[in-house]
């Protein structure tokens, strides 16, 4: 396209990728139709890099692609045997860190965890469980909280925070302990001010926010990545070209 | 919430005195704790609606440092820092002592809430350790003798200001002044001296694009004069990263912004390294003064000290010698009759968290939030505190720039190496007779400093903390510079007797327990090494989990979110090139063993059952 | 290809702290089964009833770890086996059974067999025949060195089919989308 060709371009993996200035290197990439692994960045929230899943290397250094700024003439190695390693560790760290049971969760075939890991070729978590003790948190009449799954990716803080404009969720504690945690005296979800219809409900990559009453509905081999690998469907959502970030009622 | 009162008056005199600003919360937070120890719920809740912050996000920040506390922790909460060199003098059986003489267990709190006892990251006393805190006071060079007294003490209930001075007295160990800590400065001599520079210079240097110039006297150069000297003086950070500092200051002053800020780094948290306590005890003066040279360069109004809430014991004289500044015209309005030139610091008491060291993980603190590293670019010389262009120095840095601004940059540049201008003030402690503070001018060697401190048979010393480097006997004659062996201050003497695999596996948990948690492979990993290193200390690791320690440190290193997980690992990579056999021979086999105990993993079962069969047992494999 | 008749992989296969739901995955594989009896034997194995595993090629163990004796089976294999495979969600992650981690085991045992309403004069079991419960239950990798890992619950027919495939033909397996499953 004539467009593409007056937009600066970087090299990803030998490939030229176009940008636009301020454009990071993983917006430019799906928007150009490039997948980089990913689990905390999401097309609709301004990117913070703390999965590091996206991890790419530039001149020998690694960064989050995610949070790197698109810089012309950059040349970003992604797909290489190095990285995927290393991706495929720091999943294995997310899944010891929690309690994560897949037969019996039902995010499971939705689950960006779960796909991420499939596409990497994860076969097991191989480090040593952690086996963490994170009660659940079943008081509110339509919404179960299931810490245990939870990959801190801090996507439904932004989502409350920024799109709901209601701060319902929160972070608590640090390095290890570091939790999630609702906006209420009592701790309570059924406290808070959460409704189905929040932002926050629908962008958990794993299984911790959920509404009750609809697991399960959907049978094995028609869940979202029963039909392809989540490798060919993140470019399905990501916006090919920039588009305005969603604001709701602050 | 119903259990929240509508008013509580006392809250309320700290929230006013902050302006209820929400950027304040920590110190908020942390004047709120005072009275009761720990911050109830409705405290919380209270304080969310005072401030109109989501009550989520203020439980969060509450919840990220180690000194407040949502549950009670007693009425007297004493820790005991626990660097290594607390360790090596025998830091746990006085913790022990403690627990015992009060009755209470040792991460608990004792049944009437009278007190709890536990361990916290290093506190800065380690030229008179062991030490401990004690609701935030420090007491240093512990023996079984002060522990009882202290046990007494708290019994007693008596409050931990009425203690006798002696308990809580911190000396300062001055070992070998040079330029730095041998200045006679006298207050004001620096300001001046950057003032009258620009009176002395040529018209070219007035490079004047925009600042605080514009607010006053448009022909003054002592910004620029005294910022080329800066320059010229080849001055770098001191706070360990090493980055010039005149190309800093210029950075921020050419920033756009509404205002600019002068921040100096006092959170001190490297273990090992304590030389910023005897500058802040002893030559506050000279800091501030930096400071106001830096707020002069910039056009700053406002400055920080973010001070460690290990210091606490300081926080009272650095207040009084701000006071005394204002009182001399050196800080506040008109600073020494300069007409337009105002500023003005105000000192932040952090609350237990070694990341705020790393500079926007400071920043993001002085806004009231959870100290997480931004991401970079921007860098906080163009947006800083509250997206303002700041300058984050070192507190050593400041003074070094308030010589600087006396003697010119030609002087600083001529001490030292050519590419470490200048004198370190080393923070020396460990196997030696004589730990304390030492500075030397750039260059020197370890063998000399090992020397001067009186440290025989040393096998290893550890350079800048566990971030640091570890060296053995065979490089001690390296040097101390950025060009071979850069550092914060922190010098730990290791001699022949210590064991370098306990060294590396008190750091280890170190890291982990300040890792902030923002990233996996920092949050996650931090934990892991913890556990292998544990794993080998229990005699019932195996070469496989050395393998994992490689692999772990690796992916550490290349894709943390900063700086503490970039070097949380050098402590295993350092020990394991040098000390290999201080693994090696913990192994329980070359193969693999069982990430757990297995027969000790029985042991709740064989209870339950009141078993002890030869079937409730697991042996050894065939 | 050499015309000497190939030697016969020995297999070996056990559940230890799992449901045999795996074993009823590769009995899945149907039809299949005659041509990988072409190429395998079985030793140790419900299959067989040997109850004692001899030197072998290979050893699929399903469950994870729950007690002692899971821990003899285990080592055998691992003494016996050239290759390890942990099979199913149980041996690779401790599966369902690690849902009781969390929980005290003795006041877990409390619960089902004394103070359970529909127990009556109920105590915790305390024969010496018993396998002991560890604390926690773990996955195999914790315990001993695993060579493969067939994820699933169960893995599926053709995912056993293809890991077996592989490994037979001198492959390393590999499953690709549609035979990685977790669930």
């Amino acid at each position: 396209m004539n467009v593409d060709l007056q937009r600066p371009v970087f090299v990803l993996d030998g490939v030229d990728v176009p940008f636009t200035t301020g454009q990071t290197v993983m917006q430019a990439a799906l928007a150009a139709g490039h997948y980089i692994p990913h689990l905390c960045y999401h097309p609709e929230f301004k990117p913070h890099g703390s999965c590091k899943v996206c991890t790419v290397r530039v001149n020998g250094q690694t960064f989050a692609s995610c949070t790197l700024p698109a810089q012309p003439g950059m040349e970003v190695e992604s797909n290489t045997d190095e990285l995927n390693d290393k991706r495929r560790t720091l999943v294995q760290m997310l899944f010891v860190e929690g309690n994560h049971f897949c037969p019996g969760c039902e995010k499971s075939g939705n689950c960006l965890l779960q796909a991420v890991a499939y596409d990497l070729g994860v076969m097991s978590a191989e480090l040593d469980h952690l086996f963490p003790n994170r009660p659940i948190d079943a008081s509110h009449p339509d919404v179960l909280l299931e810490f245990n799954r939870c990959i801190l990716c801090e996507l439904c803080i932004r989502a409350s925070a920024e799109i709901d404009g209601k701060s319902v969720f929160a972070l608590s504690g640090r390095g290890i302990t570091k939790h999630l945690i609702v906006n209420a005296e009592s701790g309570r979800l059924a406290d808070t001010d959460i409704a189905l219809t929040d932002k926050a409900m629908e962008v958990c990559p794993v299984g911790v926010i959920l509404p009750k009453r609809v697991g399960f509905r959907v049978p094995i081999g028609q869940r979202r990545f029963d039909a392809s690998p989540i490798s060919a469907q993140a470019l399905e959502d990501a916006p090919r070209t920039p588009a305005p970030r969603a604001r709701g009622q602050a | 919430m119903k259990t929240t009162p509508e008013v509580l008056p006392e809250v309320d005199l700290i929230l006013d005195r902050y302006g209820r600003d929400p950027t304040a919360l920590v110190q908020i937070l942390r004047e709120v704790q005072e009275p009761a120890g720990w911050l109830p719920p409705a405290t919380i809740t209270y304080l969310a609606r005072r401030l109109g912050l989501p009550r989520a996000r203020v439980e969060g920040v509450a919840g990220f440092y180690s000194f407040l506390h949502l549950e009670p922790a007693g009425r007297y909460r004493v820790r005991f820092s626990d660097n290594i060199t607390d360790r090596m003098a025998g830091n746990l059986d006085l913790l022990d002592r403690l627990c015992t003489a009060l009755w209470v267990e040792r991460g608990k709190v004792s049944e009437d809430g009278l007190v709890s006892v536990d361990t916290t990251s290093c506190t800065g006393m380690c030229d008179q350790g062991p030490a401990l805190l004690v609701n935030g006071w420090a007491v240093p060079r512990l023996d079984a003798a002060r522990i009882d007294q202290i046990a007494e003490l708290i019994r007693d209930g008596q409050p931990v200001e009425s203690w006798p001075a002696e308990l809580l007295a911190v000396e300062d160990n001055i070992r070998r002044k040079d330029i730095l800590l041998g200045s006679e400065l006298q207050p004001g001599d620096a300001i001046r001296a950057a003032m009258a520079r620009g009176r002395q210079e040529p018209l070219e240097l007035a490079s004047n694009d925009r600042s605080w110039r514009e607010r006053i006297d448009t022909t003054s150069l002592g910004p620029t004069a005294t910022l080329e000297e800066i320059k010229r003086s080849n001055l770098r950070g001191r706070g360990g990263a090493g980055f010039t500092t005149g190309l800093k200051w210029e950075a921020c002053r050419n920033a756009v912004g509404q205002a600019h800020y002068v921040v100096c780094n006092a959170d001190e948290g490297e273990p090992g390294t304590f030389k910023d306590r005897v500058l802040l005890a002893g030559y506050g003066d000279l800091l501030f003064e930096g400071m106001t040279v830096c707020a002069y360069v910039l056009g700053a109004r406002q400055g920080f000290l973010y001070l460690r809430g290990e210091y606490r014991h300081l926080l009272a004289p650095l207040e009084a010698a701000l006071a005394r500044r204002r009182a001399d015209g050196l800080l506040g309005e008109n600073i020494c009759g300069q007409r337009g030139f105002h500023f003005d610091i105000d000192i932040h008491l952090g609350a237990g968290a070694y990341v705020c060291g790393e500079e926007s993980a400071l920043i993001e603190s002085l806004e009231g939030k959870r100290g997480i590293p931004r991401n970079r670019p921007p860098y906080p010389v163009t947006h800083g505190y509250l997206q303002q262009p700041t300058t984050v120095n070192n507190v050593e840095t400041y003074c070094a720039a308030a010589l600087i601004a006396i003697n010119g940059g030609a002087w600083y540049r001529n001490i030292g190496t050519a590419k470490s201008a200048g004198t370190k003030v080393l923070s020396v402690s460990g196997d030696c007779a004589r730990p304390g503070v030492y500075e030397y001018p750039f260059g020197v060697t370890v063998r000399q400093v090992l020397e001067d401190c009186g440290a025989r048979d040393a096998q290893a010393v550890q350079v800048s903390g566990p971030s640091g480097t570890c060296i053995d006997s065979g490089e001690f004659d390296r040097r101390i510079a950025f060009e071979d062996l850069p550092t914060a201050g922190a010098f730990m003497v290791f001699d022949g007797s210590r064991d370098m695999f306990e060294v590396a596996r008190n750091f280890v948990h170190f890291f982990a327990h300040e890792s902030c948690g923002f990233c996996t492979p920092c949050r996650v990993g931090t934990t892991l090494l913890c556990r292998l290193m544990d794993k080998i200390a229990r005699g019932k690791g195996s070469r496989h989990d050395i393998d994992q320690i490689y692999r772990v440190s690796r992916l550490l290193q290349a894709s943390s979110h900063c700086g503490l997980g970039h070097t949380s690992c050098n402590p295993l990579f350092d020990t394991l090139k040098r000390f290999r056999p201080a693994y090696e021979t913990r192994l329980e086999s070359l193969d693999f063993e069982p990430a757990f105990d297995l027969d000790g993993a029985l042991a709740r079962a064989r209870a339950v059952t009141g078993r002890d069969d030869p079937g409730a047992h697991i042996g050894e494999a065939p | 290809m050499s015309d000497a008749p190939k030697r016969k992989l020995r297999v070996a296969t056990t559940s230890l702290a799992g449901c045999f739901g795996c074993h009823m995955s590769v009995l899945d594989i149907d039809e299949r089964l005659f041509d990988l009896l072409e190429h395998v034997e079985f030793d140790r194995s419900p299959i067989t009833d040997i109850k004692h595993c001899g030197p072998c090629d290979v050893g699929l163990v399903e469950g994870g770890i729950c007690n002692a004796e899971n821990i003899h089976v285990l080592r055998e294999f691992r003494k016996h086996c050239k290759v390890l495979v942990a099979v199913g969600a149980c041996a690779v992650t401790g599966g369902l059974p690690a849902q009781r981690n969390h929980i005290d085991l003795g006041a877990c045992l409390q619960e089902v067999y004394v103070t359970e309403p529909s127990v009556r004069n109920g105590c915790i079991p305390n024969d010496p025949e018993l396998p002991l419960l560890f604390d926690k239950v773990h996955a195999l990798h914790e315990v001993v060195h695993i060579d493969y890992f067939l994820p699933g619950c169960p893995p599926p027919a053709d995912a056993i089919w293809k890991f077996l495939t592989d490994l037979l033909a001198g492959r390393t397996p590999h499953l690709g989308h549609g035979l990685i499953h977790y669930d």
